[in-house]
C-alpha cells in the first residue's frame, strides 16, 4: 500500500506542476457547464417541466456536477501507455519489479485527486451562483459519492488502458482513441443523462462500462439513488471495474509476448 | 563452483519485417536479430558487449532482462527465467537504456529516487544512505531539486545511473551509457563505475560504441555481428587478432614530404604537402611516446592527436578475417 500511495502522490505532483493548464481547463469546464445547463433547462422546459424525473433545478445540477467530474474521470484523453508502447519506453516499465497496470492506475488516480478540487470547484461554484444546485443535505450521499467517484475514475482508466493496448498491434491510434472518446462522451451521460435515452440506446449504454464513469457517480452524489439502490450502483461499477481491468491484464500479457522494442 | 550470473544457450530472436510489394501485397521476411548465441558470465565480471549498429546487442539485453521473449534457446539471468520471473529478476538487476529514461520527466530528480525506493520496496531507514552515497559520488547534489526535463544530457545520464543502482543490484546492465556525452563526463562516469565495482562487486555488462569504455571498464569482450558471437576474449587479444591499429596524427611546423621509416609504424597518409602525417601502429609493437620521440628527431611537431580504432572497424576486420578463413577467427 505504501507503494500505491507513493505512486498516487507522484501522479498528483506530476499534474500539480502545470498550474496554468489547470486554470485554463477549469475555465473551459465552467463555460461549457453554463452552456449545458442552459440547454438542459431548455429541454426540460420544452418537455413540460420535468423529464425522466429531472425538473429544471435537478437538470441544471446534473449538468454542473458532470462538468465538475469530467476532468477527474478523464473522458477526453489518455494515451500515455500507447505512447510508451510506440516509443519503446514500455521496456523501462517492464524492467521494474512492478505491475504496469497497477502503476498506471495509481498515476491516473493521482491525476484525478489533483483535478478534483481545482477543476471541480469552479463549475460547482458557478452553478450555485447562476442556476442554484439541488444537492443532498445529509452526509451519506457524499460519502457514497466519493466511493463512486473513485470507482468511476478507475473504470475510466480501465477502458483507456484497454484502448491504449491496441498500440501493441497498431501504429496509428488516433481513430480508435477518437471513437473511444465519442462512445464514452455519449454513453457515459456527459451530453445528456442516460435516463433520457430512448430504450435502444439505454440498452446499448447498459452493455458498456461507460455509464459507470459519469451517470453513476452523479446519481449517487445528487441523491437520485439512495440506500440500497446506491449500493447497487456501486456494485455495478465495481463489477465493470473488475471485468475491464482483468480484460486489460489479459490483453497486456498477449501484447507483451509479441512486443517488439527496436533500437536502443 | 557458483552458477554463472548470466547463462545463454543457443539464443535466437527473430523479427518479422513487412515491406510493401506492389499495391496491396506486402512482403514478409523474417530477420534473425540474434542467431544462436551461447555464453556465460561469471558473477563479478565486467564484460563489454560490442558490435555495429543492428548487430543484436539491444535485443540480447532485452532478452536477458525478460522484456523480449526469445524465439528459441534459453536464458537464465541471476538463476531465473527472465520472462517468467521478470519482476523478481528486476529486483536484482539495474538497467540503463542510454536512449530511454526511467526518471519521472515532470518531477525533480529527488522524487524519482523516492519512487524507485518504493517500487523496489527498499526499507525506509536504509535507502536514503545509499542515495546519499550515489548523490555524492555522481555529484548530483546541485540538481536534485531540478525537474528531470530541465537537466542536461550529462546530468540526466548520471541520474539514470544512480536510479539503476539505488537498489544495489547484483548485475548492472548499461546499454550505451556514454552515448552523446562529452569527454569529461565520460571520464567521470567511468571512474564512478570502476569504483562501484570495486566497492560492491557488482557484475557489469556494457554495450557501447566507445572503445575507451571497453578498455577502461571491462576485462572481457564479446563481439557480436549479425546476431552471432564472433569473438569472446580480452581486448588486447581482440586487437591482436584483427590487427586493429591506432593512428597517430602529427601536424608539423614545416612541411616534410617523407619522415622515413619509424619503427613499429606504417605511414597511412601524408596530407597537404607534408604538413600532416598519419601513422598507424599497434600498442603491442610500439608506444605513442616512442613514435613522438622518433618524429621529433626528424621534424618539429606542432600538434598531435591519436585516433582509436572504432568498433565498426574492428568488427569489420573480424568479419573479413573469418571469411578469408585464415584460422585466426575460428573462435565461436
Amino acid at each position: 500500500m505504501r507503494l500505491f500511495a507513493t505512486l498516487v502522490v507522484l501522479g498528483f505532483r506530476r499534474w500539480s506542476t502545470y498550474r496554468l493548464a489547470t486554470a485554463a481547463g477549469a475555465f473551459t469546464n465552467t463555460v461549457f457547464g453554463l452552456i449545458k445547463a442552459s440547454i438542459t433547462v431548455g429541454a426540460i422546459g420544452a418537455a413540460g417541466g420535468t423529464l425522466a424525473g429531472y425538473d429544471a433545478l435537478a437538470g441544471a445540477t446534473y449538468a454542473w456536477v458532470v462538468q465538475a467530474l469530467v476532468a477527474p474521470v478523464n473522458v477526453f484523453h489518455w494515451n500515455e501507455l500507447a505512447l510508451r508502447i510506440r516509443d519503446g519506453d514500455i521496456a523501462v516499465d517492464l524492467a521494474r519489479p512492478l505491475d504496469p497496470q497497477f502503476a498506471h492506475l495509481a498515476g491516473f488516480l493521482g491525476r484525478a485527486v489533483h483535478q478534483f478540487i481545482p477543476r471541480g470547484a469552479p463549475p460547482l461554484l458557478a452553478g450555485a451562483l447562476i442556476t442554484g444546485l439541488a444537492l443532498p443535505t445529509s452526509p451519506l450521499p457524499y460519502l457514497l459519492g466519493l466511493v463512486s467517484v473513485v470507482l468511476a475514475v478507475s473504470v475510466s482508466f480501465a477502458t483507456w488502458w484497454l484502448v491504449n493496448l491496441a498500440a501493441f498491434w497498431l501504429i496509428e491510434l488516433r481513430g480508435l482513441l477518437t471513437l473511444h472518446i465519442v462512445g464514452m462522451s455519449v454513453l457515459s451521460g456527459l451530453v445528456i443523462p442516460v435516463h433520457w435515452f430512448p430504450d435502444w440506446l439505454a440498452t446499448l449504454a447498459a452493455l458498456t462500462p461507460f455509464p459507470s464513469i459519469l451517470q453513476a457517480p452523479v446519481d449517487v452524489i445528487t441523491g437520485r439513488v439512495e440506500g440500497t439502490a446506491a449500493l447497487g450502483v456501486l456494485a455495478v461499477q465495481a463489477a465493470w471495474l473488475a471485468g475491464v481491468l482483468l480484460l486489460g491484464r489479459l490483453v497486456f500479457a498477449r501484447g507483451a509476448r509479441k512486443l517488439v522494442v527496436q533500437g536502443g | 563452483m557458483t552458477e554463472p550470473i548470466i547463462q545463454v544457450r543457443d539464443l535466437r530472436r527473430e523479427f518479422v519485417v513487412r515491406r510493401p510489394a506492389g499495391r496491396l501485397r506486402r512482403e514478409r521476411t523474417v530477420v534473425a536479430a540474434v542467431d544462436g548465441l551461447t555464453f556465460d558470465l561469471a558473477e563479478g565480471a565486467a564484460v563489454g558487449y560490442i558490435g555495429a549498429n543492428g548487430a543484436g546487442k539491444s535485443t540480447t539485453i532485452k532478452m536477458l532482462t525478460g522484456i523480449l521473449v526469445p524465439t528459441a534457446g534459453t536464458v537464465r539471468t541471476c538463476g531465473l527465467d527472465p520472462v517468467r520471473r521478470r519482476r523478481d529478476l528486476a529486483r536484482q538487476i539495474g538497467v540503463v537504456f542510454g536512449q530511454r529514461s526511467q526518471l519521472w520527466w515532470d518531477l525533480p530528480l529527488a522524487e524519482s529516487f523516492r519512487a524507485l525506493a518504493a517500487i523496489h520496496r527498499l526499507p525506509e531507514g536504509a535507502w536514503p544512505g545509499r542515495r546519499d552515497e550515489l548523490v555524492d559520488r555522481l555529484d548530483l547534489g546541485a540538481f536534485l531539486a531540478t525537474p528531470v526535463r530541465q537537466l542536461s544530457l550529462g546530468q540526466r545520464i548520471r541520474g539514470e545511473i544512480a536510479a539503476a543502482l539505488l537498489h544495489s543490484p547484483r548485475l548492472l546492465i548499461l546499454d550505451e551509457p556514454t552515448i552523446g556525452l562529452d569527454v569529461l563526463s565520460k571520464e567521470r562516469l567511468r571512474v564512478f563505475l570502476a569504483e562501484q565495482r570495486t566497492l560492491h562487486g557488482t557484475t557489469l555488462l556494457l554495450t557501447t560504441h566507445d572503445m575507451d569504455d571497453v578498455q577502461r571498464l571491462t576485462d572481457r569482450v564479446l563481439v557480436v555481428d549479425h546476431g552471432r558471437l564472433v569473438y569472446d576474449g580480452t581486448l588486447p587479444g581482440l586487437s591482436a587478432q584483427v590487427g586493429a591499429e591506432r593512428v597517430m596524427v602529427v601536424d608539423l611546423v614545416e612541411p616534410v614530404r617523407d619522415l622515413g621509416a619509424i619503427d613499429g609504424t606504417r605511414c597511412v597518409a601524408v596530407e597537404p604537402d607534408g604538413l600532416r602525417h598519419r601513422l598507424a601502429f599497434t600498442p603491442e609493437h610500439t608506444t605513442a611516446g616512442a613514435i613522438l620521440e622518433a618524429v621529433g628527431r626528424r621534424a618539429q611537431v606542432r600538434d598531435l592527436a591519436i585516433e582509436e580504432p572504432d568498433i565498426e572497424d574492428v568488427v569489420r576486420r573480424l568479419y573479413l578475417a573469418q571469411l578469408s578463413g585464415d584460422g585466426r577467427g575460428d573462435r565461436p
